[in-house]
């Protein structure tokens, strides 16, 4: 049996009269990829927050890494990390200082040894010493999941990890996030991109209205459909391939 | 919670580099802070010092401490700049889902605070003293002196942290220091309270600014402190405790 990273019984949150949450269920295995799909404000960033420690829930259980959410919070941050939907970066610090930071604040051995090392693999070594108020917005992306990676955390929770990039910075997440779970990372990711969902997810549950209608494989969702028909189309270059065929001739040049 | 604990300080540490490196590259926040009370302190010692009528020789030995507190009552805006900042960036949220104490963040920029308050305090007395401050005070009462102008800023600060973590907008997070540095001016830091109309006396005798300047004053001119030191110390005390329950209080819901 594989073990499990993440399991929700019957979670409810409420904001005064708004009813968001109302009985979610839904278990994570560990080393998997998990997309929760739904449209904005269907509550995805609310179990985001639950689970990450950040907001109480008003029922319901949530055990993350095996530790209580609510009676054990501490072992929960220990096991994860978190990266929100705003690159929560020091804009005002170099990278590099970026990640020295959360290095320390992980009480790491060498911090300078851990931030060079994911300046390298996230390709930000040219621009570790510059200050990160000069950073595109793809390499903000980037520093943030480094910034979350630092001090491997078995759990990552990236909310709406691709909102805001443009498609060439949206397909290298896209491959990330596919390595780190080949690592053997548990990763749980929001989306309101069905595409995105598609691509990485080994598991995709649909939050509608406050309750999961609908989980599985993409395989099994797409049982949940009549099956599919032949038809003859013609297929059209999208804006997105036409663009990313010109920037790839642009670059071979 | 054992570890929690022991890495409290060293995590603090940490938060404090960080907004120090925040202090130290943006110059504007150094100048602002410092020069603004040096401006406030030649004019009223070369413009408007020879027509007030202190009883006090020297007129800078009586304006400093009123200077001091303007200097800080400005200083603290910046920590309610930071950490709405900071709020508004997410970054926040990062610390928070870390295993680090939640109140390490908020002592890292009181901490802060603290620091760089002091910095401009030593600078601002540096410029009076070429501008001729004199004090015959000793060692013990330049720590009181230390100890009464730390409290203020950490009591200031609190107060500060609370528009820091619920403003909408950064403009919002900031103007509360404005009626801050202006209350100074209605107490005895300038001028004698004696020759303000009834109402106006009343309220510059009675609020915080004036016990506390009446304090450092006696302090640094070597004369016997009165019963003020304790309207002073209270105040400041009092002031501590309400903005620290609301500023936790804030932070808890600020998720």
């Amino acid at each position: 049996m594989q073990n499990i990273s993440i399991q929700v019984k019957d979670l409810q949150k409420s904001y005064k009269k708004l009813n968001v949450l109302k009985g979610v269920n839904f278990t994570v295995d560990q080393g998997s990829i998990f997309a929760l799909l739904g449209s904005n404000g269907a509550g995805k960033t609310t179990i985001i927050k639950i689970l990450t420690t950040l907001l109480k829930q008003d029922g319901g259980t949530a055990i993350v890494n095996g530790f209580d959410v609510a009676s054990k919070p501490y072992h929960v941050r220990q096991s994860l990390s978190l990266t929100g939907q705003f690159a929560a970066v020091d804009e005002i610090l170099t990278g590099r200082e970026n990640l020295i930071m959360i290095a320390q604040l992980r009480h790491l051995k060498h911090p300078r040894q851990v931030a060079d090392e994911l300046l390298t693999r996230f390709g930000l070594t040219d621009a570790a010493n510059r200050r990160v108020s000069t950073y595109s917005g793809g390499m903000r992306r980037r520093l943030d999941l480094a910034m979350s990676l630092v001090g491997t955390p078995p759990i990552l929770f990236l909310d709406e990890p691709t909102t805001g990039l443009d498609p060439e910075a949206r397909i290298e997440m896209w491959k990330v996030v596919k390595e780190l779970a080949d690592g053997g990372r548990t990763i749980f990711l929001t989306t309101q991109y069905l595409e995105e969902a598609e691509q990485l997810a080994d598991r995709i549950a649909i939050l509608h209205e406050g309750k999961i209608i609908a989980s599985g494989t993409l395989l099994e969702l797409k049982k949940l459909f009549p099956p599919a028909q032949v038809e003859y189309v013609e297929k059209q270059p999208t804006l997105e391939e036409i663009f990313l065929a010109i920037i790839g001739k642009k670059e071979a040049h | 919670m054992e570890t929690i604990q022991k890495h409290f300080f060293s995590d603090m540490s940490v938060m404090l580099g960080r907004s120090m490196r925040h202090i130290f590259r943006s110059m504007d926040t150094i100048i602002t802070v410092t020069i603004m009370p040096i401006m406030f302190m030649l004019l009223f010692v070369y413009v408007f010092g020879g027509a007030i009528q202190t009883g006090t020789a020297n007129y800078v030995n009586y304006l400093l401490p009123g200077i001091l507190l303007i200097a800080i009552a400005s200083g603290i805006s910046y920590t309610a700049f930071r950490l709405f900042t900071d709020v508004q960036r997410g970054i926040i949220e990062r610390f928070r889902s870390m295993p680090i104490a939640p109140s390490t963040m908020l002592w890292g920029h009181v901490l802060t605070s603290l620091v760089s308050n002091a910095i401009s305090v030593v600078v601002i007395i540096l410029v009076a003293l070429i501008m001729g401050f004199r004090s015959s005070a000793g060692i013990v009462s330049w720590l009181a002196v230390a100890g009464i102008l730390a409290l203020f800023t950490l009591a200031l600060t609190w107060v500060a942290v609370i528009p820091g973590l619920t403003a909408k907008s950064i403009d919002g997070a900031t103007a509360f220091s404005y009626p801050l540095i202006f209350l100074p001016f209605i107490s005895s830091a300038f001028v004698p309270t004696r020759t303000m109309p009834l109402v106006v006396r009343v309220f510059a005798e009675n609020q915080p600014v004036t016990a506390i300047v009446e304090t450092i004053r006696a302090l640094l001119s070597g004369q016997p402190v009165s019963q003020e030191i304790w309207v002073a110390l209270a105040w400041c005390v009092g002031i501590l405790i309400v903005a620290y329950i609301f500023a936790m209080r804030a932070y808890q819901k600020r998720v």
